[in-house]
């Protein structure tokens, strides 16, 4: 890494501190050193931090651009070990520099799962040894996600995994899912579920409703969300463990997180940029790329999923990256595997939602960064002096085009092809390390 | 109820003096003895028969504690079962001379009792009696050796033997029903 | 003293105590080379075990006989039961028989409750499904007491299967009652939501069992593995278990007890099991001066 790091002239927003403003940041040692914020102190400072006698040190001018702390993906499918043909750590970490991410969490479905501490550990070793950045893996609830025994959540807390879910698949038995969240409070990790009732969703591939009638698909009711949920809400009241809910997609999963919030259970959520972006409608044509799990949903549920973010009832934005290799997509809809690559776009979409006035961007940063990281206890998502130097710096107003092609995620299954979208990373620094997108450089 | 004193701390310490010498008088030497003192009085009693035996002959003889609850033949019929104490013996009593001692001879179910007891510790070769107080109306053949007091008594009174272990003052009363 | 011993929850402070030291009395006559009295001489007692127990059955039997009781066993496997006469005709034939006593073992809860208000017999529960057990408990107070002196003002910790384990609660009742202040440890999928007032309730068992005068293990049923308390025997012993290295942080002589039968290097490791602070065995024997003093004291 570079010894000394100065970027200067930039916006800097860190919601964890509450600041946005003009300044410069200083990085020693792959740590935060300086948060300089106003003018003109900071240029006496900048003088001397520029102590001519150190040999590394990279100046970069974030002129015009935003200066936030990296974000924390805390919903993503990094396939390995099992399905390198669909990502690697390393390749998804890649992915996730260029999106503006420093933290990912990948979720356990994995072949082996991630089901005990022996697969925890090659996760966590494989990532320090190829990982581009940071990478805090989610466990399993359950023994090989068969929603029948517990997973040695504990032994696995100690080797480094921060949450649990069985992500992919819901925990259908609710003493199971019951003993999950009481278990937990021994150690404090949060529980992420998965909320889709099997038996309700079935074989359906797509929202249910006079869409799904008119291209005669199967259809997945919001109430295989709904019902999950509610009845996790409640299982989270009874036994005091902290509930975290995936991929919120319906009017009515967000009013249930609302009613649950304001009675003061403990319940996060989170939500993905499909979601807010587009609606059931992008299956038209049988587009596989908009096959994705839950499914996407209606224009009242993408408005409803805004009031959710601008209202706080939706904590966090999170990827839900789940590439999948060309050939698998390139079956009949029925078929094709879900999942969005969504890592190199998430960014993007959701700076759309700063556009329309859904939410500020210190707010949008906030749910990106801060957020995530205190619902799973990390130390990132922030500037702060001491903090590790995980820092992106953005040019919010350079437009592109999704050219999956171009993507270094090896998946390349998005329905946002094609797509302009504003707000690209220039420079993704992770621990102190400087990455340059695209080869951009100063 | 009418109370009268029968004996003050005085007459008791001379009684025992008495019985003391009677014991080793009647046992030719304080050797093969030991004493073995009926919960509660009577292990107070023992104890301090054993001192004074020490005090005269310069011998030490052995004391134990024997509680009579478990072989009372009326147990099952009262209403409440009475506290089991300690029943403490540290010695081998098979080939030895027993000395019970208990504070007052009345029916002689007690005696019976105890005897049963020490039955089931060994084979004494010997038992023999010390009682403070005898106060007749034996339902039992039962005799003692070594008698403090004889006091005749009616059978609806009752002789209490305070002693200073347990009571603010040492005294023998008799209480009768009026 | 009443009819029946049920539940601790009936009994007086004064009650409870009385057994307590009458147990410590009964040690006497075990101590001693001819093991009886004639107490009970006469009387008979009915050892009526519908659950499966070799230790509890074989310590009431001997106390029994210790106090010249006339004593039978009624095992379920072999009897009417199973030909489907129901639990009330049961003892009714029982009763017919003359008994005195009957001590009685059931896996639902309430089953003692249930007959000790249909007999004459003295009734005395020896463990109702996940409810109570309460000669265990006052074994474990007669051994805290004759260790430690007294209960009053003890730190005394439960480690294990609170949920299910009826030695748990009916020691609760029982320390409570005698001043001692109580902590329940263990994993939070054992651990009721709503535990009983007066207790103090620690996961991490390090906190849990720091500065403890006593610390009480609970057996881990295996058997109830499959319903998801706890993933894995190994990570039980990592977070619950009782090591040397854990024990350290208890009082220097702090007690180690265990009401038996232990699965070594599961709740507790084998060289704790045997070490000096262990009064394993000593609880054993307690075991039969206390049932002799329960049945003593009852009324037949």
């Amino acid at each position: 890494m570079d010894k000394r790091i100065i970027i200067k002239n930039g916006r800097i927003i860190d919601p964890a501190q509450g600041i946005d403003g003009a300044g410069d940041i200083i990085i020693e040692g792959g740590r935060i050193e300086e948060v300089l914020v106003k003018f003109p102190e900071a240029a006496n400072k900048r003088q001397a931090a520029l102590k001519p006698n150190i040999r590394d040190v990279r100046v970069i001018d974030a002129q015009g651009m935003i200066v936030m702390p990296g974000l924390v993906d805390m919903h993503t499918h990094l396939r390995e070990p099992g399905f390198e043909y669909k990502e690697t750590i390393r390749t998804g970490t890649m992915a996730g520099i260029k999106g503006g991410f420093t933290s990912l969490c990948p979720m356990p479905n994995t072949n082996p799962a991630n089901d005990n501490p022996t697969v925890a550990a090659f996760v966590i070793k494989k990532a320090m040894a190829e990982g581009c950045s940071s990478v805090f893996p989610i466990g399993a609830i359950t023994k090989g996600q068969q929603g029948q025994e517990l997973a040695e959540m504990g032994l696995m807390q100690e080797i480094g995994c921060v949450a649990y879910s069985d992500d992919g698949r819901p925990v259908m038995n609710g003493l199971v899912m019951r003993r999950a969240l009481e278990y937990s409070k021994a150690f404090g990790f949060p529980i992420i579920a998965h909320c889709e009732d099997l038996s309700l969703s079935d074989d359906g591939v797509m929202n249910e409703g006079p869409l799904s009638t008119y291209l005669g698909l199967r259809g997945v009711p919001a109430a295989a969300e709904e019902v999950m949920i509610s009845r996790d809400i409640m299982l989270a009241k009874l036994t005091g463990g902290k509930l975290h809910v995936a991929h919120v997609s319906t009017r009515g999963a967000v009013e249930l997180v609302r009613r649950a919030k304001n009675e003061g259970i403990s319940v996060t959520a989170e939500t993905c940029p499909h979601y807010f972006s587009i609606t059931e409608k992008a299956v038209m044509g049988f587009d596989t790329s908009a096959k994705v799990n839950p499914p996407l949903r209606t224009d009242d549920d993408v408005y409803a999923i805004k009031n959710g973010l601008g209202d706080g009832t939706i904590d966090v934005i999170a990827t839900d990256h789940a590439p999948h290799h060309a050939d698998e997509k390139s079956l009949e809809f029925d078929r094709a595997p879900s999942g969005i690559s969504g890592l190199e776009t998430a960014l993007a979409l959701s700076l759309t939602l700063v556009e329309q006035g859904v939410l500020s961007i210190s707010d949008l940063i906030r749910k990106m960064t801060i957020n995530p990281s205190n619902i799973l206890g990390l130390d990132r998502g922030t500037l702060k002096v001491g903090a590790v130097a995980d820092v992106a710096i953005l040019d919010a107003g350079s437009e592109f085009i999704v050219e999956p092609e171009k993507f270094l995620s090896k998946g390349r299954n998005t329905p946002f092809r094609g797509w302009k979208l504003k707000g690209v990373p220039r420079v993704v620094i992770s621990k102190g390390r400087i990455f340059d997108i695209a080869g951009w450089k100063q | 109820m009418m109370t009268k004193e029968l004996l003050s701390k005085q007459d008791i310490d001379r009684i025992l003096s008495r019985i003391s010498h009677e014991i080793i008088e009647k046992n030719k030497g304080p050797e093969k003895l030991c004493l073995v003192g009926i919960q509660r009085g009577g292990v107070y009693l023992a104890h301090r028969i054993a001192a004074r035996i020490e005090s005269i002959e310069r011998v030490t003889v052995p004391v134990g504690s024997l509680d009579i609850s478990l072989y009372r033949d009326d147990l099952t019929l009262r209403k409440k079962r009475p506290i089991v104490r300690k029943t403490d013996i540290p010695f081998d009593i098979s080939d030895r001379s027993i000395v019970l001692v208990d504070d007052v001879l009345f029916t002689g179910r007690s005696i019976r009792a105890a005897l049963d007891a020490l039955m089931d510790f060994g084979r004494p070769a010997q038992i023999q009696l010390a009682v403070l107080i005898d106060r007749g109306h034996r339902e039992l053949p039962i005799r003692s050796d070594y008698v403090g007091k004889n006091i005749p008594t009616a059978r609806n009174e009752r002789i209490d033997v305070l002693l200073e272990e347990e009571s603010a003052e040492e005294k023998v009363v008799l209480v009768s029903e009026e | 003293m009443p009819k029946d011993l049920v539940s601790i929850k009936d009994l007086s402070l004064e009650e409870t105590e009385s057994i307590i030291d009458t147990a410590l009395s009964f040690k006497d006559v075990l101590k001693r080379d001819i093991k009886k009295v004639p107490a009970l001489r006469g009387k008979t007692v009915v050892n009526l075990f519908f659950e499966p127990s070799t230790r509890t059955k074989t310590s009431f039997e001997l106390a029994e006989k210790r106090l010249s009781l006339d004593v039978i066993n009624f095992s379920v496997s072999s009897s009417s039961v199973v030909k489907g006469e129901s639990l009330l005709d049961t003892v009714r034939t029982i009763e017919s028989y003359g008994v005195d006593y009957i001590v009685i073992r059931h896996s639902s809860s309430g089953v003692p409750h249930f007959i000790a208000g249909r007999t004459r017999a003295s009734v005395v529960n020896a463990g109702d499904g996940i409810n109570e057990h309460p000669t265990q408990a006052f074994l474990d107070a007669v051994t805290i007491k004759e260790k430690k002196g007294g209960i009053q003002g003890l730190e005394v910790a439960i480690v294990g299967d609170i949920l299910h384990s009826r030695v748990a609660r009916s020691n609760v009742d029982c320390l409570i009652k005698l001043g001692a202040n109580v902590r329940l440890v263990g994993p939070p999928t054992l651990m009721p939501l709503h535990p009983p007032a007066g207790v103090r309730v620690f996961y991490d068992m390090n906190e849990g069992i720091r500065g403890a005068d006593v610390i009480m293990m609970l057996r881990i049923q295996l058997e109830r593995q499959g319903k998801c308390f706890f993933p894995s025997t190994k990570e039980f012993f990592r977070y619950w278990g009782l090591n040397a290295e854990r024990l350290q942080l208890a009082e220097k002589d702090a007690l180690v007890m265990h009401p038996g039968p232990m699965n070594r290097g599961i709740e507790i490791a084998s060289d704790v099991a045997d070490s000096p602070q262990s009064v394993i065995l000593e609880q054993v024997t307690n075991g039969i001066a206390v049932r002799m003093a329960v049945i003593y004291m009852l009324h037949g």
